[in-house]
């Protein structure tokens, strides 16, 4: 049933975004401005010693258009549980179930020396997309950081998953096929240590990562 | 009352989507006038997605997580004394484009002091730090939608863009609404603050509707007697919008076609 009324209400304007500055991690991660001031804080470890699923660990930088590593970055992720869930009630995929042990939700600042960042997590299970159709495993990222207007939202894919990867429907929507490349995470194995997925990210010019429009 | 969906076509999708975000409610990615901006932004347009579950879910916070203190930044990182400057309250209400409260959305906070020098090991400006002021904050919106913290007035700073540069009073906001969509970073401003014309950050927004949308409004109404005085201001973020029809498919239809 068409709900009218609502379709006629008046649709206000989303509130501008403002750059996330250069003093990000004061707010959102005060340990790396250097105080300590909240008893939890929100960080880039996904899982405790319970979480289901292959644990992972994905590291990688940030360039800009010059290919200077930036060092004042700031990166959320989120993502399905190993079974493909989210940790959501707007996810009601049957027969998969949530984690208890994992949310899904990460936040990581590059190191200001290095320009490295990192998240321990696991690897996601495949979720149902649009039309039931599968999605290759993925985490969506969120990057924010001084001079970038606009929080920027991208993909990261799973080098080991070419058949899942060539399936996928949003990484088939991007018409230039060598820059399908730039969202997918090549895995190494570190001898007794987790796998690690490296991803970086590039802001623009060569090799620019595919940012969407979500 | 039932419906039985069609073999082909819009089923299954999300529950519910977010409208299709506005960019011209937003500063572009490149604006050259903000030179940090020239190496940082994107030149390839952004790729447009049709939502999926990873799109309009988002991770879920319980007000266990926040500390009592996390939403008073007089209090939160005082040691011997109280902050210097003036005190303020800032509250509002967080909806969406249709203006439907936002219910438990993280609103993140943080700040420079009354001096304009922030609590942070990379800020070198001369203004004095003050050991009883942290600058940062977090509080959940309640089931209105509504949200409220205490704090110190921050000052206007100096910065490297133009020599003579300096940004007008401002709070940051990073808000987490219950779709991943949502997510907003932006900044609020004083009413009344004569920097705020002049700001390359701010003139980056493009229509004067919204910037007036940044700007926090003295709120008489809530002045705490004898105590503080208080701001206003309103977040809203990407509109949910239910499906059409009343009745949802729960589970994938077999032989739907792309």
């Amino acid at each position: 049933m068409i709900q009218s009324q609502q379709l006629l209400q008046p649709i206000l304007r989303e509130t501008a975004s403002q750059t996330a500055g250069p003093y990000v991690h004061i707010g959102l991660a005060p340990q790396a401005a250097g105080f300590e001031i909240f008893e939890r804080n929100f960080g880039n470890v996904l899982v405790d010693d319970r979480t289901e699923g292959e644990r992972i660990r994905i590291e990688g930088r940030v360039f800009d258009g010059i290919g200077t590593v930036l060092k004042d970055v700031l990166i959320e992720i989120w993502q399905a549980n190993a079974a493909g869930r989210y940790a959501h009630p707007a996810d009601r995929q049957p027969g998969k179930v949530v984690d208890p042990h994992f949310r899904g939700w990460g936040r990581a600042c590059t190191d200001f020396d290095s320009g490295v960042y990192s998240f321990d997590t696991i690897k996601p299970g495949s979720v149902t997309g649009r039309n039931g159709r599968a999605m290759a495993p993925h985490i969506s990222f969120w990057i924010v950081a001084r001079g970038i207007n606009l929080g920027l939202n991208t993909r990261m894919y799973f080098s080991d998953e070419a058949q899942a990867n060539a399936a996928d429907p949003v990484i088939n929507l991007i018409e230039w096929e060598q820059r399908r490349a730039t969202l997918i995470a090549q895995r190494e194995e570190r001898k007794g240590g987790v796998p690690v997925y490296r991803f970086d990210i590039r802001l623009q010019g060569e090799g620019e990562t595919v940012f969407f429009d979500v | 009352m039932t419906f039985a969906p069609p073999p082909l076509g819009r089923f299954p999708q999300p529950d519910a989507e977010y409208l299709m975000r506005d960019t011209t409610s937003h500063p572009p990615a490149l604006a050259p006038a903000y030179k940090t901006s020239v190496l940082r932004s994107p030149k390839c347009a952004l790729i447009s997605l049709q939502q999926s579950l990873s799109e309009v879910t988002a991770p879920v916070f319980d007000a266990s997580e926040l500390g009592p203190l996390d939403n008073d930044l007089i209090l939160n990182a005082a040691k011997d004394g109280l902050p210097v400057g003036e005190r303020i309250v800032v509250h509002g209400y967080v909806h969406d484009q249709l203006g439907r409260p936002v219910k438990n959305a993280l609103v993140e906070v943080w700040q420079c002091n009354a001096s304009g020098r922030y609590r942070h090991k990379k800020d070198q400006y001369i203004g004095a730090l003050d050991p009883n002021f942290g600058g940062c904050g977090r509080v959940l919106t309640d089931a209105n939608g509504y949200y409220a913290y205490r704090t110190i007035r921050p000052g206007p700073y100096p910065w490297r863009n133009r020599v003579n540069e300096w940004r007008p009073a401002h709070i940051h906001y990073a808000i987490s609404g219950n779709g991943w969509v949502q997510r907003l970073i932006t900044q609020m401003y004083f009413e009344g603050d004569p920097l705020i014309p002049d700001c390359p950050i701010l003139k980056s927004v493009p229509s004067e509707e919204q910037v007036r949308g940044l700007i926090a409004l003295q709120d008489r109404s809530h002045f705490v007697p004898l105590d503080s005085r208080a701001y206003r201001f309103d977040i809203v973020l990407r509109g949910h919008r239910a499906t059409l029809f009343e009745n949802r498919v729960q589970a994938p239809v077999e032989g739907a076609s792309t």
